[in-house]
């Protein structure tokens, strides 16, 4: 069975959403993000759905049940990139995702995972290099 | 046959017939004799004319909806579409099917006028058909006003709902006039592609020209300002006047999660605090 690979990254978990959600594939992810937090204790989740364009009921509760199950594991979540049509989707069905970070773009999102966790801003690797 | 009779009449002396109807017609016409050229009319008049003969000789004359007068209503539909384009009144569009009514009719009088029993046939028959006409007309006629007034209101919808880059990662969407639910939408479409193309945090929703607040209008700005946070983008309300500030608390509206500034001012020196960005005065001004 397909499932959504989960990226490691020092303290955080990179998920990146590129294929149509559909039911078994969100609930498989469900299990496997919550099973890698607690196995790596991960301080930061970042799911990335800017490939989503689509989302029902079902997908938009999940995400953000998956949000909130991590942030109940200790780690931050953070959901980005979501597009407008989805967000307009979302909203419509009231889903408000109360409680869960957003971002507009990965960078931004990692940003503010790094400003929760009190972390250094990533280093510049160009600066790194003159040095 | 009667219905023979007048289009072999109008066959016969369509000459007579064109410069009598145009005649007419001109006179109908109070101050718009300009705008369509005399040759431009009389064409088109010959080819109504032509349609017309050619229509009744092969059909039925009670049905104007049957596939023989095809032409006919193409040629009127486009009349009346563009003279409701060009500014005349209903009447004078109307007037031009009916004209020629009575251009036929003063024709009859002049062959038939010995037999009223003819006259009073062929009129009844002609009249009816020419009355569906320009009952024709006059539906096309209102029906491309009804485009134009569509078209208008799309335009308002677009110009209404601009999205204003006011600093670096910050926009503004002043709101003007009421929201209904189909403005809402456009607004929040706007915003939202706003906030995505310009890489934008913080959007300032400006909600001084919106006349009232209701809890519907309420209700859509919570929405717009959901969608904008799922998107990763904060929002703020200003330009809350004091009415619409005591209205929204009588209505029991709840805007506790939304951040909230009296005026445009206050909301983008909110906004410029939450990019961590200040403004310093440099000198004496």
């Amino acid at each position: 069975m397909e499932r959504i690979p989960i990226i490691k990254m020092g303290p955080f978990l990179l998920v990146t959403i590129q294929v149509d959600m559909h039911d078994r594939l969100v609930m498989a992810l469900q299990e496997d993000l919550t099973e890698m937090v607690s196995s790596n204790g991960a301080r930061g989740v970042l799911i990335n759905i800017s490939s989503l364009d689509m989302v029902d009921s079902y997908i938009g509760r999940m995400l953000g049940g998956i949000a909130s199950i991590t942030s109940l594991m200790d780690a931050y979540t953070v959901v980005v990139g979501m597009q407008p049509a989805v967000a307009i989707t979302m909203v419509e069905l009231g889903i408000s995702l109360q409680g869960v970070m957003t971002a507009l773009n990965v960078e931004k999102g990692m940003d503010l995972l790094r400003s929760k966790l009190k972390l250094a801003p990533e280093q510049d690797h160009e600066i790194d290099r003159e040095e | 046959m009667a219905k023979v009779n007048t289009i072999r009449l109008m066959a016969e002396k369509k000459d007579e017939l064109l410069q009598q109807w145009i005649e007419l017609h001109l006179a109908s016409l109070s101050l718009r004799k300009d705008i369509i050229g005399n040759e431009n009319l009389y064409r088109q008049s010959r080819d109504f004319i032509d349609a017309f003969v050619q229509a009744a000789e092969g059909a039925d004359f009670e049905d104007i909806n049957r596939v023989e007068w095809t032409t006919v209503r193409k040629i009127l539909a486009e009349i009346s579409t563009n003279r409701s384009r060009q500014g005349y009144s209903p009447s004078e569009t109307a007037s031009y099917v009916f004209t020629l009514k009575e251009a036929i009719i003063r024709l009859l009088q002049k062959e038939y006028g010995v037999q009223p029993d003819v006259l009073i046939q062929e009129t009844l028959t002609i009249s009816k058909i020419l009355d569906k006409l320009g009952l024709l007309t006059f539906e096309t006629y209102s029906k491309a006003r009804e485009e134009v007034i569509y078209r208008q209101q799309q335009e308002m919808l677009e110009l209404s709902t601009p999205v204003i880059q006011l600093w670096d990662g910050i926009l503004a969407l002043p709101l003007i006039g009421t929201l209904d639910s189909g403005r809402t939408q456009v607004v929040m479409e706007n915003l939202l592609r706003g906030i995505l193309s310009t890489n934008s945090d913080v959007a300032i929703l400006d909600i001084s020209g919106v006349p009232t607040v209701d809890t519907l209008v309420a209700q859509h700005i919570i929405k717009t300002v959901s969608a904008a946070r799922l998107m990763g983008a904060e929002c703020i309300i200003s330009g809350i006047r004091p009415e619409i500030a005591q209205t929204i608390v009588q209505l029991g509206v709840d805007l506790s999660m939304v951040k909230t500034r009296a005026t445009l001012a206050g909301a983008l020196k909110l906004a410029l605090d939450m990019r961590k960005l200040t403004i310093v005065q440099i000198g004496k001004a």
